[in-house]
């Protein structure tokens, strides 16, 4: 009788202990607000893997397109709400720190990764993660029934068999879209990339909001053809999607996720934190369960449904490049393409 | 205290400012405070924005110049009002045939009729779109039936638009039509006019208002519908769509003040027109009128049943295909019954807790919107003092429906987001999208509330007053009880449209703060059609709940409450 007696104060005082632990922590805890456009299936995934080594930070995302994130990055220019970035697209985050809108940093273990993979000042403003690459998505059932042949090419989408069939993003808000009109211009030259876009844009039956939905439409048959990404195409093969996954021959444009701390966050500790996290070996590993090209040497190890010689394929990018014409092409496009008023 | 002796006037003069008077006045001007904070200071400082460049610095009408000299954009105002119409003359002359078959025939099935027709309204307006590409998409079950034209676009808004302003206008014209004078009809028959010269010379005359009124209604509803346009407009551009595409695609603030200034006009031009109409439509029935009584005539009465049904079985197939579709593995290819879109796995704040945030934002904007609401329309129909005070809190109180939801949402932008304005606190909170969808949604409460009122003795508010009970007594034990099943009315019309409205509160949500209406947007921009559609379902079903509650609510408390109705 004692001894349950004592076991239950035992037991009292411990809960009494934990639950001071927890409710300490919670004190404690750290809220950072991150911007990202990284996958929305991925989200968790990185917030819990960064919980395992860092519980006492909270991570609440605000996740959109590329374009969107970056326009509204710049437009909360005076007063800021971001404390860190966490997966933009690197000709976004050089655009960023051109209006002095990022904290450099040099995380800890920085230098185990690749070179090209980091910002060149001292401190670097901002760390990449990963490439993502561009792909064409091809839906076999409905090609076969349409009569409408899988492309291997980028120069094949503008022949008069793919007219009404093919889907691609908006470069405006999509980074997969600005990455697609970036590398055919780094590949053929302003004057003829703009040619091969008025054949393509004839052929287009939508501009879509955000880079994953082509490859969803071509995989749900509502589209043939899909110009999409590399991670979501693999993605929705794996997942049973009658797609196959083109990479086109003329070469693969590609852009960086990166990671960067906002100037003028009150939480600099936690975000130095994540950034220390976001350069580890274990955040890499993450990086490498989506993408095949990851920054720190050694890591990567090939994922399924993408070709083993990826890195050979991938266009010499230029990021200033695609970063100091950003504005200016994407008014160009608007410019030639969005007042597509007829609905095909 | 109509007379002038001196005793009486500092009586009245005590009166004048007594503390009852004086907290009447507190509350007055809090009504006034609200809907300056919540309408005017907003529509005000996006006028501003509209004529700066993003610097801030004033530059005329350079921005319009700019609309206008760009086709891209300003071929949508073409766009929208070729939409626009369509829409009404379809929707009108579909609800009109409806409401006479419901009205003036003896059709059977009138009551589940009306259930169904209202269930369009429970959905956010992007749930038809949704069904609509899994109908007529190109993988759609009864994609033959559009003969090779494609859904994505102006077809597919058409259609999207007509399904779910239908019930509007039917609500409209049903009311009109059920007020006729059966003395006319007996008339005609004495003098054997024919039946097409009775509808023509009878009917359509004495609904003639009802029809502009609704005319006008489902103009409005049209040219400012966000929700079918973004899910199926394809690349045909609209006004509402471009607003979008400039805030939230481009941050163009600017233009996206312009778009928005030039989407209110035809808003507020429709909105006083009405307003015109519906001024001289009082006193058309007399107290002498007999109502009507249609007599049964079986081939009119199943004419008008079977296009009933129709329209009933059109409304059940598109709501029965967003169930179908988020109960479907992967549509076309894997037509197997699975629940897993209800999970929402890994789509973080696009999931459950979006539809908790809604719960959330729709329960506290009928609880205190309904409370509010009614209170300041207590106020203004019954306070006695202050009268300039009143006429201004009542005219307040009709403006917000000239006022679209895209345009309220990027006007609480600017004004709220100013670093500025000390109320910038409540950006991105649940605060500002309660208060948004508050005012979004205000008049009809409104002007409901005002009717109740009106039909209340004033001699309420004289006894309390000769029995020295304070107002505040008088209103929550008489006035609130009495005025019951108006109150529930509002409080359910708050929760169903703070549940299913996207327009304005797209442009407001914070990271903690996404509503499930916008969630729905999300995964369909981002291709997640199957939980799209699981999450249109989830608030169909909800707001079905709330109505089904609400219902037998009214109907416990009117037991309750309203016993001395039956003394």
């Amino acid at each position: 009788m004692k001894n349950a007696l004592l076991h239950t104060l035992k037991k009292t005082t411990l809960a009494l202990a934990l639950g001071a632990a927890v409710a300490a922590q919670a004190a404690s805890a750290t809220e950072l607000t991150v911007y990202t456009a990284v996958e929305s299936d991925d989200l968790q995934k990185y917030a819990q893997r960064f919980n395992q080594a860092h519980p006492e930070i909270t991570i609440r995302w605000v996740r959109d397109s590329t374009g969107v994130m970056t326009a509204r990055l710049l437009a909360e220019k005076d007063n800021p709400r971001a404390d860190v970035i966490w997966g933009l697209a690197a000709t976004s985050l050089l655009l960023l720190d051109d209006e002095g809108l990022l904290e450099p940093y040099a995380p800890a273990g920085v230098e185990k990764l690749d070179p090209k993979f980091v910002d060149q000042n001292t401190p670097p403003a901002w760390v990449g993660m990963d490439a993502w690459v561009a792909a064409i998505c091809y839906n076999t059932i409905e090609g076969e029934k349409l009569g409408v042949p899988m492309p291997t090419s980028w120069e094949d989408l503008t022949r008069p068999e793919y007219k009404g069939h093919v889907v691609m993003p908006n470069p405006s808000s999509s980074g997969t879209g600005y990455l697609d009109v970036a590398s055919w211009i780094q590949l053929w030259g302003e004057e003829q990339a703009w040619t091969f876009m008025d054949g393509l844009h004839d052929n287009i039956s939508r501009y879509t909001h955000s880079g994953s939905a082509p490859c969803n439409l071509a995989a749900s048959g509502e589209a043939v053809v899909g110009v999409s990404f590399a991670f979501r195409a693999a993605r929705l093969k794996s997942q049973g999607a009658p797609v196959e996954v083109v990479f086109p021959s003329e070469g693969l444009g590609w852009d960086m996720e990166a990671a960067a701390i906002v100037k003028g966050t009150q939480n600099l500790e936690a975000a130095q934190t994540l950034m220390d996290w976001a350069v580890s070996r274990e955040a890499n590993e993450l990086y490498n369960e989506g993408y095949a090209v990851v920054a720190m040497p050694g890591v990567a190890k090939p994922i399924e449904n993408y070709p083993a010689d990826i890195v050979e394929r991938m266009i010499d990018n230029d990021f200033s490049f695609a970063a100091v014409n950003r504005d200016r092409i994407l008014q160009e496009w608007q410019r030639r393409y969005d007042g597509k008023t007829e609905a095909r | 205290m109509s007379t002038s002796s001196p005793v009486l006037s500092i009586s009245a003069w005590r009166y004048r400012f007594s503390s009852e008077t004086l907290l009447k006045l507190l509350f007055l001007l809090a009504a006034l405070g609200l809907m300056l904070i919540g309408l005017v200071f907003p529509l005000y400082t996006m006028l501003l924005k509209s004529l700066q460049n993003s610097a801030g610095d004033f530059i005329g009408l350079a921005n319009y110049r700019h609309y206008f000299s760009t086709p891209a954009l300003a071929n949508s105002i073409v766009n929208s009002f070729f939409i626009a119409i369509l829409t009404m003359v379809l929707v009108v002359g579909l609800a009109f045939m409806c409401a006479y078959g419901m009205t003036r025939t003896c059709m059977p099935g009138k009551r589940i009729f009306r259930m169904l027709t209202l269930l369009p309204i429970l959905a956010p307006s992007l749930l038809p779109a949704i069904s609509l590409v899994y109908i007529f998409g190109n993988q759609g079950y009864l994609k033959a039936l559009l003969g090779g034209a494609s859904i994505y676009g102006p077809i597919g808004i058409v259609i999207g638009m007509c399904f779910w302003i239908f019930p509007h206008a039917l609500m409209i014209l049903v009311t009109a039509l059920s007020n006729s004078d059966a003395r006319l009809y007996e008339a005609a028959r004495a003098m054997k006019t024919s039946a097409f010269r009775t509808f023509m010379t009878v009917t359509l005359p004495g609904v003639r208002y009802g029809l502009i009124s609704c005319a006008f209604v489902v103009f409005t509803l049209a040219i400012t519908d966000f929700g079918v346009p973004k899910v199926i407009g394809g690349q045909y551009n609209l006004l509402a769509t471009d607003i979008y595409k400039q805030v939230v695609g481009q941050q163009n603030f600017q233009m996206g003040a312009v778009v928005s200034v030039i989407l209110l006009l035809p808003a507020v031009f429709t909105f006083i027109a009405d307003r015109w109409v519906q001024r001289r439509q009082t006193a058309q029935l007399s107290a002498r009128a007999v109502p009507y009584q249609p007599e049964p005539s079986a081939v009119r009465d199943w004419t008008f049943a079977l296009l009933c049904y129709a329209v009933a079985g059109i409304i059940l197939l598109v709501i029965g295909t967003a169930v179908y579709a988020s109960l479907i593995q992967f549509w076309p290819y894997n037509l197997s019954f699975t629940l897993q879109h209800y999970r929402f796995d890994g789509l973080g704040g696009s999931g459950w807790q979006s539809w908790f945030n809604s719960l959330k934002m729709a329960g506290s904007v009928a609880l205190i919107g309904t409370l509010v609401i009614f209170t300041n329309a207590w106020l203004v129909e019954k306070g006695q003092a202050f009268a300039p005070l009143r006429q201004a809190v009542h005219l307040f109180s009709i403006l917000p429906m000239a006022v679209p939801g895209m345009v309220l949402g990027l006007a609480y932008i600017f004004y709220f987001n100013h670093p500025g304005n000390p109320l910038n606190l409540m950006y991105g909170t649940l605060a500002i999208l309660v208060l948004n969808t508050l005012i979004h949604f205000y008049t009809v409460c409104h002007l409901t509330s005002m009717t109740a009122l009106k039909q209340l003795d004033p001699e309420f508010e004289s006894v309390g007053a000769s029995m020295k009970v304070p107002f505040w007594r008088t209103y929550t034990r008489v006035t609130l009880p009495v005025s019951l099943p108006a109150v529930l009315d509002i409080s359910v019309y708050l929760f169903v449209n703070a549940m299913t409205t996207v327009s304005a509160v797209v442009f407001l949500y914070g990271p903690d703060t996404r509503l499930a209406s916008v969630s729905v947007l999300h995964l369909d921009e981002a291709g997640y059609f199957a939980s799209a559609a699981a999450m249109a379902v989830l608030i169909l079903l909800t707001s079905m709940v709330v109505k089904l509650l609400h219902a037998a609510l009214t109907y416990l408390l009117l037991r309750k409450a309203q016993v001395w109705r039956h003394r």
